[in-house]
């Protein structure tokens, strides 16, 4: 039968026209190329998604999530009009508006806040990328309360990153792929900067870098590390600070680093009871002052500190009174016993062997194996070197060891690490991408205060100095803002506490709002804690029948849990109809030798998408609504509409005179890079270019860029910074010496006593390890167990459950429990089980497994669905056998003895302590076709019935 | 019952890299995001949004966990397509001579305009490789891209499968077999790349590549580098002072 000729088309056509944009199936924003082509109907199609070769981010790779991008884009659960809400809330009975009456109401509603009481809006965003207008809108409605979802998703890692060094992981920078010769991966980071990690591991791979996974969870990346550190989950810290102390007995710390780049000079005032005990010792101009060695006197350290600065040994200041070198405290507390490895190991679940032979190979490596760049470049002192040398040990961590309530202080230990060994911005080691580094000296400070018809005297969000930065109310102890951000109970909280923003304001506490507005954040299901209760407190009622939440207005693109608890919905493009600019002004792409911005632009129009359909994108429905009610900034001289939508604000909007969202083809002719005036064909640059804008940093700039002159000049002509900037890292936290002083009774800002102990003993200014407090707060032979959620690679958050093909991947969860705890539960697979807290209990399917930390269980993470949401059938897998962990973490902590009950957060920056939670488990009896519990009435849409069959791309195949 | 070829111009296929794979899909669904659009378009999709979804994919991942008596229990990934066997079963079973496999590159492909949708090549393969489409009722399987990699369309550089062009940690590599010195087969021989279920006869062309050891996690002996430089009578600053002595 071999002579039958068989027709097979090899060069078949591929698409009519590639467009280029900026994914949106996660937060990595990766390139696309975008293949269009024509419909049986003549409307224009997705022929197909790949990645775009050309970009910073992901040259030319796409992952599972970005590559079912067609599958999101004609989701059935796309909304298609404005609903005003006409069931209960939480029912999803709506009825479809018109824009200008959903415009009306809207602006209606806000325009009588912002004339009684601005704060009455809280306005909060999910997982936007566009903070930089949603924030600045706020600021001009005159809100204090704004935030994004940072405080719930790892603002431990950005604030313990800028407070000590100018950085952080992922959007502040990464390791140095190309040169690393170690690198460690602590945590769940499969859905952050996912293409670049992996891109990155793969080039580790390929050259026989050594990868160690620190993760309760062998799975993804751990999967594939050369060693496994099975940490049990809260204790990375304490597992950090150990390998400190072998680093610290071994002398294995790079000395000349620390004396050029760091506070491990500085001299800390010794002068117990004072009230500036444990500060900085400062001369007249407040610069701090260091021991000159070969002076042998106390200097000031306004040039930076002299390279023979002593690091140990008391010093008598100029008043008389004694100091020592942050060095000197920093061995001292780290060479303590508590801290060796055999001390810690029953704590952390990881031998003292192990520890032991890591931290002898992060020294080998570094130390061992220097890497050099023959590159001279010259110091912000001016001091010319020769070459750059490195120091090639890198990390990678985001949310795992970020998300408890000691995670503050775990980031700074993590940091503190790197910098010990000298390999932050060091060929090999950490490298910062632009903007970064940002100290905290070239950051804003948190801004409040609140008059009705009037914006707000600065942004919202920022890093404060001290105790008289928070914003409180005149009698020192009530917070401005609804989330209780910068107040005593989260003092740094530098991204706000987006999940405490619906819990306080059901309570009125601090006060009752009028307005609660929120654009893709998904609290009513996976993006809270206690999603239960939260969905109560959407749908509470005051004595009089009112919504104890009045008004709730809502935008997303899909109609997701949240979507049924708002009084008015504003439907969202996808993210191929939409204009969108990620920004340095806000979350950047750029990667360490670049900087990078990029755009979304509308590959296809929406009406073409659907029949009936008739969405905006959310930004250019804000900037509409801001012209409503004449928002200064939004309107012209006429009060009309400054901006026509959000493509003109993009290209338009200056922050300051030559800055603004985008950096690329600045200048009326397109010719200028970072600075320059506003150029009307700056979009059509952009698209021409593949969608983003990349320019490369000077060779001399590549490294050191904390303390590096080509790379500070060059930053100012980019329009990254204004003037040059001191980068000193902090070892030593001195703001955090401040506060500890002030619970110490020092200083006019007092907190309440009830806060003081806690202050005390967290907020000390060299990192430290305290268990983590929902552990400490409860029984732990009541709740042996820990329980944590681990990232699928291929699918974000809740998004992907609509989509056709990702649901088959992951449609429904498990709970995977170590072997030796369904030993002692009598679990088999298949089984069921309640999994209980101090706060709820939920009933799952179980699955063995040995991979894992033995105290740990685990799931994938918001695969569970409310019945009925993103239109799926109210029977779906996700809703019957998929789960979220979010029922058992209440947004309190148990009840302390004194009846307080905290907020489950880090008490230094509030961030949302979902990785504390304490469990046990018990054997439950399945019955006839279990579901898993708790199990909600099915949630309903206005949106046409899903098809039954979807053979996508039928009508391109051959014969059609 | 249908024939195949006694040799090959080429010998196309993959090698992917268990090693460094870490099981994220991007490799499935490019996959399927391709194919439904292209050669034997459409994969479809059955009660899409229902209870029971259920899909034709031409490439899907299997995640085991290996629990050895000396190590720590670990995870493999295994992403598992159809191996374009020299020998391959599903075409010599083939009734009506949909089942091909191309003498110019060895793919083996499915006509789909012959195959009655019998489903005997699924059951020959060993593998699983094949699936019935739940819509069209007709077989589907990996082409290699065969509408990808000779495609004058798309530029040179694409003319790669969908799966490797899109795979993340670079997992995944496409080349000719019957050359000694091509990508592939130099992979193949410097780490040790082995055949799938060789027992089966099938003489896969694909090849996968094993994971490498992994450090085990009790502790080794203490290298040179655990030596305590700061143990002696001074102590860690007595260290100190004599490391900044060093450094001049």
């Amino acid at each position: 039968m071999n002579e039958i000729r068989h027709k097979v088309e090899l060069s078949a056509h591929v698409s009519d026209e590639v467009r280029k944009t900026t994914c949106y199936m996660c937060a990595c924003r990766c390139g696309v190329n975008v293949h269009i082509r024509q419909g049986e109907d003549g409307t224009p199609r997705i022929r197909y998604i790949e990645g775009n070769r050309d970009h910073p981010i992901n040259k030319g790779v796409l992952c599972a999530k970005g590559s079912a991008g067609i599958m999101q884009h004609y989701s059935p659960a796309r909304l298609m009009k404005p609903l005003l809400r006409t069931g209960e809330r939480g029912s999803g009975e709506f009825k479809e508006i018109e824009w200008d009456e959903a415009l009306t109401v809207a602006a209606d509603w806000l325009a009588d806040i912002r004339h009684r009481d601005p704060r009455k809006l809280a306005f909060f965003t999910g997982r936007d990328q566009s903070q930089s207008l949603t924030g600045w809108w706020a600021q001009q409605f005159g809100t204090p309360n704004f935030a994004a979802h940072g405080g719930f998703c790892s603002v431990n890692m950005a604030a313990g990153g800028i407070y000590t060094f100018g950085g952080a992981f992922w959007e502040f920078g990464s390791p140095d792929w190309e040169k690393t010769e170690y690198f460690m991966i602590f945590g769940v980071a499969e859905d952050h900067d996912s293409n670049p990690i992996k891109m990155g591991l793969g080039k580790l791979k390929a050259r026989g870098v050594k990868i160690v996974g620190v993760n309760p969870v062998r799975t993804g990346y751990n999967a594939i590390a050369d060693e496994w550190v099975g940490v049990t989950p809260g204790t990375d810290g304490l597992f950090i600070l150990s390998l400190i102390h072998e680093l610290l007995r071994l002398g294995k710390v790079d000395l000349d680093y620390l004396l050029r780049y760091t506070n491990a000079p500085w001299l800390v005032i010794d002068d117990e009871g004072a009230a500036d005990h444990g500060l900085f010792a400062r001369d007249e101009n407040g610069d701090p002052l260091v021991f000159d060695r070969e002076s042998a006197s106390v200097v000031s350290c306004k040039n930076g500190a002299p390279l023979k600065a002593a690091l140990k040994g008391a010093v008598t200041l100029p008043d008389g009174r004694s100091a020592r070198p942050v060095f000197e405290l920093l061995a001292r507390k780290y060479l303590d016993a508590r801290y060796a490895p055999s001390a810690v190991e029953s704590e952390t679940g990881v031998s003292a062997a192990q520890i032991r032979r890591i931290a002898a190979e992060i020294a080998e490596a570094a130390f061992e194996r220097e890497v050099v760049v023959e590159q001279p470049w010259t110091d912000m002192k001016g001091e010319r070197h020769e070459r750059m040398i490195g120091r090639p040990v890198s990390f990678h961590a985001m949310r795992g060891i970020s998300a408890h309530s000691n995670g503050f202080q775990t980031c700074r230990a993590l940091h503190l690490l790197q910098i010990l060994i000298g390999s932050i911005d060091s060929p090999g080691g950490f490298r910062f991408k632009p903007p970064y580094p940002r100290p905290v000296a070239a950051q804003p400070k948190p801004h409040g205060g609140c008059k009705p018809d009037e914006p707000l005297p600065g942004p919202h969000l920022g890093f404060l100095r001290g105790p008289e930065d928070l914003l409180l109310e005149a009698d020192g102890t009530t917070p401005q803002r609804i989330d209780k951000a910068f107040s005593w109970d989260a003092p740094m909280s530098s991204h706000g506490l987006m999940h405490m923003v619906i819990s306080n304001a059901h309570a009125g506490d601090p006060y009752p709002v009028d307005v609660l507005f929120m654009y893709m954040a998904n609290m009513a299901w996976n993006s809270s804690m206690n999603s239960s209760g939260v969905m109560d407190m959407l749908t509470d009622k005051d004595e009089n029948g009112d919504y104890r939440i009045p008004k709730i207005i809502y935008s997303d693109a899909y109609d997701s849990e949240m979507v049924a608890y708002a009084d008015l919905v504003l439907p969202d493009t996808t993210y191929l109809e939409r204009h969108d600019c990620i920004s340095l002004l806000d979350r950047p792409i750029s990667e360490p030798d670049a900087l990078a911005d990029a755009i979304r632009w509308p590959v296809v129009e929406p009406q073409t998408q659907a029949e009936g359909r008739d969405v905006r994108g959310f930004q250019s429905v804000l900037l509409d609504l801001g012209a409503r009610l004449k928002l200064p900034g939004m309107i012209d001289g006429n009060g009309e509409p400054l901006y026509a939508d959000y493509a003109d604000y993009m290209v338009n909007h200056q922050r300051k005179p030559g800055v603004g969202p985008l950096a690329g083809w600045r200048g009326e002719d397109g010719s200028e890079a970072g600075r320059g005036a506003p150029n009307p064909d700056q979009l059509k640059r952009y698209i021409d270019n593949g969608g983003f804008f990349e320019k490369h940093v000077p060779e001399e700039a590549r490294y050191f860029k904390h303390a590096n002159r080509a790379w500070s000049d060059w930053a100012i002509a980019m329009g990254l910074q204004d003037v040059a900037v001191d980068n000193v890292f902090q070892l030593y936290l001195e703001p955090l010496r401040k506060f500890q002083l002030a619970a110490e009774g020092h200083g006019e800002r007092q907190p309440p006593d009830t806060h003081r102990k806690r202050i005390r003993e967290t907020f000390d200014p060299l990192p430290l390890w305290y268990p983590p407090f929902e552990g400490a707060g409860v029984d732990v032979s009541d709740y042996p167990y820990h329980a944590i959620t681990q990232r699928p690679a291929a699918m974000y958050h809740s998004w992907g459950s609509q989509n056709a093909w990702l649901r088959q991947i992951h449609g429904a969860n498990v709970l995977y429990v170590p072997g030796p705890v369904c030993d002692a539960a009598g679990l088999r697979d298949g089984d069921w089980a309640w999994v209980i807290s101090h706060h709820s209990r939920i009933k799952v399917p179980v699955r063995r497994m040995e991979a894992v930390n033995g105290k740990t269980l685990w799931t994938w993470n918001a695969i569970g669905k409310r019945s009925g949401a993103w239109t799926l059938d109210d029977n779906a897998p996700e809703a019957r056998q998929g789960f979220l962990l979010n029922h058992l973490i209440h947004e309190l902590l148990p009840q302390a003895a004194d009846g307080y009950r905290w907020s489950n957060s880090d008490p230094i920056t509030g961030q949302a302590a979902w990785f504390d939670l304490r469990i046990r488990i018990e054997k439950a009896e399945a019955g006839d076709n279990p579901v898993t519990l708790p199990q909600f009435p099915p949630q309903k849409d206005p949106l046409p019935e899903p098809p039954t069959v979807v053979a996508y791309g039928k009508e391109w195949g051959e014969g059609e | 019952m249908t024939s195949l070829p006694t040799s090959t111009e080429r010998s196309l296929g993959l090698v992917i890299d268990l090693d460094t794979c870490v099981g994220c899909h991007a490799c499935v669904v490019n996959c399927k995001e391709w194919n439904t659009g292209g050669y034997g378009a459409p994969l479809a999709d059955l009660d899409p949004y229902g209870d029971e979804p259920v899909g034709s994919w031409l490439n899907r991942i299997h995640t085991f966990e290996v629990t050895p008596e000396d190590a720590p229990a670990s995870i493999v990934h295994f992403p598992k397509s159809c191996l374009h066997c020299s020998d391959a079963p599903c075409v010599t079973v083939c009734p009506t001579g949909a089942s091909y496999k191309r003498s110019e590159d060895g793919i083996v492909l499915v006509d789909e305009s012959m195959c009655i949708g019998c489903g005997l090549c699924a059951w020959a393969c060993p593998y699983g490789a094949r699936e019935m489409d739940p819509v069209e009722n007709v077989m589907k399987k990996c082409t290699l891209c065969v509408d990808r990699i000779y495609n004058d369309n798309l530029p040179e550089e694409d003319r790669t499968p969908a799966c490797v062009r899109t795979c993340p940690a670079g997992a995944r590599h496409f080349g000719d077999f019957s050359d000694p010195e091509s990508n592939v087969s130099k992979l193949v021989a410097d780490r040790g790349g082995f055949d799938l279920m060789p027992e089966m006869g099938t003489a896969p062309v694909n090849k996968y590549l094993p994971p490498r050891p992994k450090t085990a996690t009790e502790g080794c002996g203490a290298s040179a580098a655990t030596q305590d430089e700061t143990a002696n009578a001074t102590g860690f600053l007595g260290w100190l002072d004599r490391a900044l002595e060093r450094l001049g």
